[in-house]
């Protein structure tokens, strides 16, 4: 499904070059199921940004569903965006003024889903996160794992075969972490492709493989069951490591 | 993205900052108000001229001593014009087909005295014809006598207010005034007629026409005024006039104006009025621009996070831009419309307050003012709504 090779991308501070990623190549099936760890600063959210054509790799080559991607323009690459990418963010990102439903509406409203059909579709993905209750609930008046649900449930009204989440429970209590994890592996179960980013071990062993992100570069690979060795390899780095449970950048 | 989408989505993002809408809104709203107000102003002065031309009698065409100069000289006055004579005045009354009636004037200024009480006034030497081209009526007696324009006649017609002054609560008719030298009988007293034109015709004595020239030693006509049998044979009353004269005195020395003429004039000045009035009104309407255009710069920048979140959704160029447009565009027209209310509600004010003035908006400054207010916004809109677009996702969500 997706095809990283030798991808970098570099940020330019002040003149000071900041390799976030460099020369990552890297392969994900369909129906896959990737954890990427790393310390802070690593460059994960780089990674996920340039998996979801959010961020253009400065090098590298990527493709998507055989598409090479660097080569589309903006128009493509919001379409893209809309129906075969869904994010999940730490920290939410519903649009306050709107309501639960509303929230998961608006990658139809772009798609120019008709109103009737979408409140339907708004409604059964509420649904299936266990939400429908809440659907007339604006942001505020919802809990953090009620509104990482939303989230979810906005993320994948379009049916997108890829599900991007940046420490998705990074914000959650346990038991709301354990229910957002559990609808996420529901959604793999059923095919979709998901790429969690975390810090928390108890995340990263769920994935049925497992990466390790250190200055850009991959440094382990191995599967969900191998992460206490990906945590060892975290906490002997350079002091720099950090495998203690999401001290999280928002 | 529908354009019900779009708007929906716009409406709801300025229902958050309901201050902040409100004021911009308002902007534009007293711009919009003050195309409307001032237009109506200007039209109102328009509409009250042209009708104090219609009471003097539309179909109503002008000749006088002199050749209109091309240097912009006021016909009849500098240089010496021959004389527009009674004769030349009788010949057009006959001679010239179309013309209804014809009066002849001559103006002077005198002192008209009653006992010890006197008044200078202007008098006017006219025929019987005057009180319809003139569109005069008589309050009391009768106008001057139907009798040869030739042949004077000691009897003079008062305005109404001189009437009232040389004669207080007493019956003017059958007395004898002094006008200068001359004795006069009065014969009639006009009904009250106000301002015509620049002359207070309550306030003259009309005497026959002979007898004024004779009074102010004068062998030409100040004006003859001539009335056309119908509006639209106006151009060739006029064309026939010129020709005769021209043709009794061997050259073109009168001019001949027409009603129109004039009425034209003073409708596109004023009419330009009006229109410099509404621009300079508008100008009111590019500062609110500037206002939307600071409040949505201000919302793009509160915003980032969620363009951003949009944009990761799936939102397009032109969505983000259309979106971003429409709040714009939703603040200036709503603003129109208040506006607009505003507008005619305050020339609902000035009506009643003076009434003489007909004063209401021109359809086109109506039109203009809301099609603005639209556009206001979709102008000073685009930097803002570019802004948006141009954010670059990753750092919007980031928050960096
Ligand atoms: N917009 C940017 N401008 C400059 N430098 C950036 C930018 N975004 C990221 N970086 C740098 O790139 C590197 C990787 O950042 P990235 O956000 O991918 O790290 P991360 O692994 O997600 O860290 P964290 O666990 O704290 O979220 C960091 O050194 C960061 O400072
Ligand atoms: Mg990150």
């Amino acid at each position: 499904m997706i095809r990283l090779v030798d991808i970098c991308r570099t940020y330019d501070l002040g003149g000071n070059p900041v390799r976030a990623l460099v020369d990552v190549t890297e392969e994900i099936a369909s129906g896959e199921h990737l954890a990427i760890m790393g310390p802070s600063g690593s460059g994960k959210s780089t990674l996920l940004h340039v998996l979801g054509c959010l961020d253009r790799p400065d090098a590298g080559r990527y493709e998507l569903d055989g598409r090479d991607v660097s080569a589309l323009d903006d128009d493509a690459l919001s379409l893209l965006r809309r129906h075969t990418i869904g994010f999940v963010f730490q920290s939410f990102h519903l649009v306050p003024r709107l309501t639960a439903r509303e929230n998961v509406e608006l990658p139809m409203v772009f798609a120019g889903v008709p109103a009737a059909e979408r409140r339907e579709r708004a409604m059964a993905k509420l649904r299936a996160v266990g939400l429908e209750p809440r659907a007339s609930h604006r942001p505020d008046q919802l809990s953090g794992g009620e509104r990482q649900r939303v989230a979810l449930a906005r993320a994948t009204v379009l049916e997108p075969k890829l599900l991007l989440a940046d420490e998705p429970t990074g914000n959650l209590d346990g038991a709301s972490g354990r229910h957002v994890l559990e609808i996420l592996s529901r959604m793999n179960a059923d095919g979709l492709t998901l790429v969690v980013v975390t810090h928390d071990p108890a995340v990263a062993r769920r994935a049925r493989r497992l990466i390790v992100l250190r200055d850009g570069h991959v440094v382990f690979r191995g599967s969900g069951e191998q992460i206490h060795e990906a945590v060892e390899l975290l906490s002997t780095g350079d002091g720099e490591g950090d495998a203690a449970p999401a001290p999280g950048r928002p | 993205m529908t354009a019900g989408d779009v708007v929906g989505f716009a409406f709801r993002a300025l229902r958050g900052h309901r201050l902040r809408t409100a004021l911009s809104l308002l902007g534009v709203s007293i711009g919009v108000a003050a195309v409307i107000t001032l237009t109506a102003l200007g039209e109102g002065a328009r509409r009250y001229v042209l009708a104090q031309f219609a009471a003097v009698g539309s179909n109503m065409v002008v000749v006088l001593p002199g050749r209109a100069e091309t240097t912009g000289a006021m016909p009849g006055f500098g240089g010496t014009p021959r004389d527009l004579t009674l004769d030349d005045a009788l010949a057009v009354a006959r001679g010239v087909p179309g013309v209804d009636k014809a009066a002849p004037l001559v103006i002077g200024t005198e002192t008209v005295a009653f006992g010890a009480r006197r008044r200078q006034v202007a008098v006017a030497g006219s025929s019987h014809e005057m009180l319809e081209v003139r569109r005069l009526s008589v309050a009391r007696g009768r106008f001057l006598p139907e009798q040869p324009w030739d042949r004077g006649a000691p009897v003079v017609v008062l305005g109404s207010k001189l009437a009232a002054e040389l004669f207080p609560g007493a019956e003017p008719l059958g007395q004898v005034v002094r006008i200068g030298d001359w004795r006069m009988r009065v014969i009639g007293v006009t009904a009250p007629r106000g301002q015509q034109l620049g002359m207070d015709m309550d306030d003259v004595a009309i005497v026959p026409v002979a007898t004024a020239m004779q009074m102010f030693d004068r062998s030409s006509l100040f004006r003859l005024l001539l009335q056309a049998r119908s509006h639209h044979r106006l151009d060739t009353v006029k064309a026939a006039t010129l020709k005769l004269l021209s043709e009794r005195h061997g050259e073109e020395d009168v001019t001949v104006i027409t009603q129109d003429a004039v009425l034209s004039a003073f409708d596109s000045i004023l009419g330009a009025l009006t229109r410099a009035l509404g621009g300079l009104a508008a100008i009111s309407l590019a500062v609110a621009g500037v206002g939307i255009m600071n409040v949505m710069l201000v919302s793009v920048s509160e915003r980032t996070r969620e363009i951003g979140l949009l944009k990761a959704l799936g939102a397009g160029r032109r969505q983000v831009l259309a979106a971003f447009l429409a709040e714009a565009v939703l603040i200036s027209s709503a603003g129109g419309v208040l506006g607009l209310a505003l507008g005619f509600a305050a020339v609902q004010v000035l009506v009643a307050i003076f009434p003489a003035l007909p004063a209401s908006p021109p359809a086109w400054a109506v039109a203009a003012a809301f099609l603005m207010s639209v556009a206001v916004g979709a102008v000073f809109g685009v930097v803002p709504a570019r802004r948006a677009t141009r954010l670059d996702p990753v750092a919007a969500l980031g928050g960096r």
